[in-house]
């Protein structure tokens, strides 16, 4: 195919005849959304002809960089930041779910969330201490525990506040990862948390750890020891380097499966104790607060989710063809079983493709091509886990739990596609 | 609950184990050469000893029995002066909030819609406000307070919420006291 005919106007491209296939609609589709075809769409006649060899063929290239960046045209695809407008560093900001494809994400992309702001750590004034219910109170350099066996892990680290708008009475209007987007997904890297108890000699009355980063909140929470000894992990490196000052360098602690706020960035000390400190961020916050006047407190498990991250709001179907529908489905329990589709909110449902592997408590990519046809339709997806879960429905989660938990909200998303192929947010 | 550090060794019993440990360690290692598998299950042992002082100076954690609450004291009257000072432009006056949380005033409780979340209706310890005051406020100059001043912005918090009176001191065996009227609000979900 010439260039000069990728340059067709969208409608044209998705007005193709049945014997095109799925795959070459996505091709045009995404040629033209790339911005290529666009540029070459506003060329006079004349210059076609030069188009067939464009621009970047007839000159040398730019030389190495010693730190790749993403493409300019790529400028809109970056975090979007909310923060207390009297503590700068004080919020949140929220991977773009909805540009990202696969299942890994990028680590300039991993979502944010800061009680106090980023700290610029000289990991040489950076230690690691142990202590407490210990045989030996116990303090560790950052090159020191580069010297330890490593161990890869890939997981999400979601934040237990991902989603809570959805608690809210109306949909909140935003992209995909806006809503969703305080879930990432990386291969993290470092020294089990267990050799490390190992060698301070953990006192069999020690139930708990309390964990502390060295920010600007020395923000604490309280750690189980069964999973402190159990997959814990000192981690040291992000999707193979060092861990990004916002994610915790020189030192995090990542908790597979389990809410963000207890992979405790910026790691510092270590207190094994016999019961919970009770820390603000594990009573007044943190947790969920039942109709009943009860409030539901040490919810680490994050439990079976999905989102459609494409199309999603924001995004517009050109006209009616075929379009992937692509997503993300996670749990903190272990593998993703399955992920259905629905077109029709909710009446039926159709299984999704995983990509595989499927990785326990990772991110797992489903996608499904789907035929559009022009009319206003609800998309919508539904995770199960290995343990049998199935993500609920709004008005499900809302019966059990009530609208002001704020966090672990993990219900059904459905996104409203309009005749005019526009998306929004609603309720189904 | 013991105290969290009322197994810790000595810091004489720490050296001496320290040197036993580096002989055996290196002569571990020797032996690891020959015979070993390539991939240790254990650490090198690299960790150095910390002495009960060097602890006690990086130990902010305050435990619901009163387990880590410094020496000090500090009255109601005090904390109210400290408070408009470092905390109510952003608190708001008397806690009832602005760019930072609403701390008291609870009007309608936790079945209200939407409920009243305070320190009052919703914290179960008071010593967590010790702890959170002291690690993280005010968040211009973390740790700018001294202990003194944390146990008065402590007492003031609470005689905000009916819980202790105005004329009121707060010390460490005092705010251990404390039983908060939330105390048994919660359900633990995941833990063990």
């Amino acid at each position: 195919m010439h260039a000069s005919e990728e340059a067709q106007t969208e409608s044209d491209a998705s007005r193709s005849t049945d014997q095109e296939t799925p795959a070459r609609r996505e091709f045009l589709r995404r040629g033209i959304t790339a911005g290529g075809a666009a540029v070459l769409a506003g060329l006079a006649p004349e210059s076609r002809a030069a188009a067939a060899t464009p621009q970047w063929m007839t000159r040398p290239g730019q030389p190495f960089s010693n730190y790749g960046l993403p493409s300019p045209h790529e400028k809109a695809v970056i975090r979007l930041i909310a923060a207390n407008s009297a503590v700068s560093g004080n919020g949140l900001s929220w991977t773009p779910l909805h540009d990202l494809e696969g299942t890994l994400t990028p680590n300039g992309l991993h979502f944010e969330r800061h009680h106090n702001g980023v700290p610029q750590i000289d990991p040489a004034g950076h230690r690691l201490y142990l202590h407490g219910l210990f045989e030996r109170s116990l303090s560790f350099g950052v090159d020191d525990l580069l010297r330890y066996p490593m161990v890869s892990q890939q997981c999400f680290i979601e934040c237990g506040g991902n989603s809570n708008s959805g608690w809210n009475e109306e949909p909140l209007q935003a992209p995909a990862g806006s809503l969703h987007g305080l879930a990432s997904c990386s291969e993290w890297t470092g020294v089990p948390l267990s050799v490390i108890l190992e060698e301070c000699g953990l006192h069999p009355d020690a139930q708990w750890l309390i964990a502390e980063g060295a920010d600007a909140a020395a923000m604490n929470v309280s750690i189980p020891i069964g999973k402190a000894r159990g997959d814990a992990l000192l981690a040291l490196y992000q999707n193979g380097e060092r861990l990004r000052p916002e994610n915790g360098y020189p030192l995090r602690l990542v908790l597979p499966g389990w809410e963000g706020v207890l992979s405790v960035k910026w790691l510092r000390r270590l207190q094994a104790a016999t019961e919970p400190v009770m820390a603000r961020n594990e009573t007044a916050r943190y947790t969920e607060l039942l109709p009943s006047g009860k409030a539901r407190q040490f919810t680490f498990v994050i439990e079976a989710k999905s989102v459609i991250t494409r199309p999603s709001p924001g995004q517009h179907l050109a006209a009616p063809g075929w379009y992937p529908i692509s997503g993300l489905a996670w749990s903190g329990r272990g593998v993703i079983k399955r992920v259905e589709v629905s077109t029709d909110g909710g009446k039926s449902w159709i299984d999704a493709n995983l990509q595989t592997p499927v990785l326990p408590r990772c991110f797992t990519r489903f996608r499904l091509p789907w035929r559009w046809n022009g009319e206003s339709c609800i998309l919508q997806s539904r995770a199960t886990d290995e343990t049998g879960y199935v993500q609920p429905t709004r008005p499900a989660l809302i019966a059990e739990r009530g609208r002001h938990g704020y966090f672990h909200y993990n219900a059904i998303v459905s996104w409203e596609v309009s005749e005019d192929g526009s998306l929004s947010h609603v309720y189904a | 609950m013991s105290m969290p550090e009322s197994s810790a060794p000595s810091a004489a019993r720490l050296e001496e184990r320290t040197a036993r440990r580096g002989p055996q360690f290196a002569s571990a290692l020797l032996l690891g050469l020959l015979t070993a598998p390539a991939f240790p299950v254990a650490g090198p042992g690299l960790g150095q000893a910390l002495s009960a002082a060097e602890v006690a100076a990086i130990n902010i954690n305050v435990f619901p029995n009163g387990a880590g609450l410094p020496p000090g004291r500090g009255t109601v009257a005090d904390g109210q002066a400290l408070y408009a000072a470092r905390c109510e432009a952003c608190h708001g006056i008397r806690g009832s909030g602005g760019s930072a949380d609403e701390l008291a005033g609870g009007a309608h409780g936790l079945r209200g819609n939407p409920p009243d979340k305070t320190i009052g209706t919703y914290w179960p310890y008071a010593t967590t406000l010790f702890d959170y005051i002291r690690r993280s406020m005010p968040p211009t100059a973390p740790r700018s307070l001294s202990d003194d001043e944390v146990y008065a912005l402590t007492a003031y918090l609470l005689s905000l919420n009916g819980i202790i009176h105005g004329g009121d001191t707060l010390d460490a065996v005092s705010l251990a006291r404390i039983r908060m009227p939330n105390r048994d609000g919660f359900i633990p979900v995941d833990a063990r």
